[in-house]
């Protein structure tokens, strides 16, 4: 877990808690942060992948069958995806746990 | 060989700093600091020093610059005082935050408004919270050895933070005095070249300065303190190394017939030189009075400063700020040392003392005065601050 939120004790930070691995951000878990979670109907989704280029993280992937499935560990919650679907497939719903 | 000249003391300290082979100067002159910032871009522009001097627009830019140059790698040094402390304030936070051990020379001197050139410690008291350590000069060689010490501290890999080399502006900073400035090959021995243990390099990335999340940030502001207070023995074993080779011994705290004292007044910077006079005098005349002074304010002293006045039932603190507001709240120094006595369950009688702000001048007069009042007052009658010299 320490690893993926980057807690840490405050004797294992680095000097000035420096950043020594470069890139290491895409290990933040900032999916911590949603309260809302886009959940993508995929009877209404075209495959157009507007969801992936328009996410400003890196929650969408192209499967096999040519879907974007979500990964969450990144999502936010921004909801500019459920914005931008330009035939609403995605909906914003709120994170109940 | 190291030779005693007469030489003022902020081109002493400029010739001092050169001699510790500093990489980097950035800094803005502003009265009375300047005389220290010219002869370090003369030494560079003459090719007596082989150092980059950086001629920045303000002083937030000569922080900002010094943070740059230390964040890769170079020994920095910059001067400052007042109002310019004050500009370049927010960043060094971020200096000691990310610890790096800049040197800075602080010409102490009030703040405005009213704008005011001359001396007291405002600019002292402003940087007491921004996690520097902050060395106190009372003379010119003092101020000459702890902008020599600042490098060796601040650089220490159990130390690594910015150091502040606080005196007092124009009564050390203009003064002419007769100076030992160290020999470079002396001072090459006590001050090992810079090697940083986390720098910028395009080899090695790192990021220095990211941002620190609520669930990060309380981790950083506990390892920030933690070095600071770990620093304070390192620092007086630094003191240690120094009086061995240079034969000038300093201490955290340091006292002046104060063994016996009934009386001690507590002070920090020059004008304990006058108060020394004032206590010859009085024990001449058989009262029993001594002076503690610090010599570090931060990390704060606590443990040797209590070991110090411990003996005395009465305590003269002088502050030479005012910390506005509040109910009952006297200076800065005089509210350390009374929360020191609280934890010690000792209480002597306390007197907290207001004086030379601005440029106000304190008499040997003045302190006899003060040792006088706190040693007559019965307890519970003293005010828990008092300026003095003020005209009602």
């Amino acid at each position: 877990m320490a690893k993926e939120t980057g807690i840490k004790s405050w004797k294992e930070l680095n000097l000035g808690i420096a950043i020594t691995t470069p890139g290491n951000a895409a290990e933040l878990k900032t999916g911590d942060w949603r309260s809302m979670r886009p959940v993508t109907d995929r009877e209404k989704c075209t495959k157009c992948g507007q969801c992936y280029i328009y996410c400003p993280d890196m929650v969408y992937s192209k499967d096999a069958e040519g879907y974007f499935p979500q990964d969450y560990y990144w999502c936010k919650g921004c909801g500019i995806c459920a914005k931008e679907c330009p035939v609403d497939a995605i909906t914003m719903i709120q994170e109940v746990d | 060989m190291s030779k005693q000249i007469g030489i003022e003391v902020s081109l002493a300290v400029a010739e001092a700093v050169g001699l510790c082979d500093v990489d980097v100067v950035a800094a803005y002159p502003i009265t009375p600091q300047t005389h220290i910032v010219e002869h370090l871009s003369e030494l560079v522009a003459d090719g007596h020093l082989d150092a980059e001097f950086v001629p920045v627009e303000s002083e937030h830019s000569a922080m900002s610059a010094c943070i740059g140059s230390s964040a890769a790698g170079a020994r920095t040094f910059t001067s400052t005082c007042s109002q310019g402390y004050a500009l370049m304030s927010e960043l060094c936070y971020i200096a000691s935050a990310l610890r790096l051990p800049i040197v800075m020379a602080v010409a102490n001197r009030a703040l405005s408004a009213p704008i005011n050139i001359w001396n007291d410690h405002a600019d002292l008291m402003y940087a007491r919270d921004t996690g520097w350590i902050q060395l106190i000069s009372e003379s010119g060689q003092e101020a000459v050895d702890m902008s020599i010490l600042g490098f060796r501290i601040g650089e220490d890999k159990r130390v690594l933070l910015p150091v502040q080399v606080n005196l007092d502006g124009f009564t050390l900073s203009h003064f002419i005095e007769p100076l030992t400035i160290p020999d470079a090959a002396d001072i090459k021995k006590f001050l090992p070249p810079y090697k940083p243990a986390l720098r910028l390099d395009p080899d090695n990335p790192a990021t220095l300065g990211p941002v620190g999340m609520p669930d990060i940030y309380t981790e950083a502001r506990k390892a920030q303190d933690e070095a600071l207070k770990a620093s304070k023995p390192i620092i007086a074993e630094i003191f240690k190394e120094f009086g061995k080779q240079f034969g000038r011994h300093y201490n955290l705290v340091e006292s002046y017939k104060a063994e016996d004292a009934e009386t001690i007044i507590v002070i920090m910077g020059s004008i304990a030189q006058t108060a020394m006079t004032a206590v010859d005098h009085l024990r001449s005349q058989g009262k029993k009075v001594g002076i503690v002074r610090l010599r570090v304010f931060r990390p704060f002293p606590g443990a040797e400063l209590f070991n110090a006045i411990k003996g005395a039932k009465n305590l003269v603190i002088l502050d030479r700020v005012k910390s506005f507001g509040g109910g009952e709240i006297s200076g800065p120094v005089a509210l350390e040392i009374k929360s020191v006595l609280y934890d010690k369950q000792h209480h002597p009688k306390v007197g907290n003392f207001l004086v030379g702000l601005g440029g106000r001048d304190v008499t040997v007069q003045n302190f006899e005065e003060m040792v006088e009042r706190v040693a007559s007052a019965k307890i519970g009658d003293l005010p828990a601050y008092e300026f003095i010299n003020v005209r009602e």
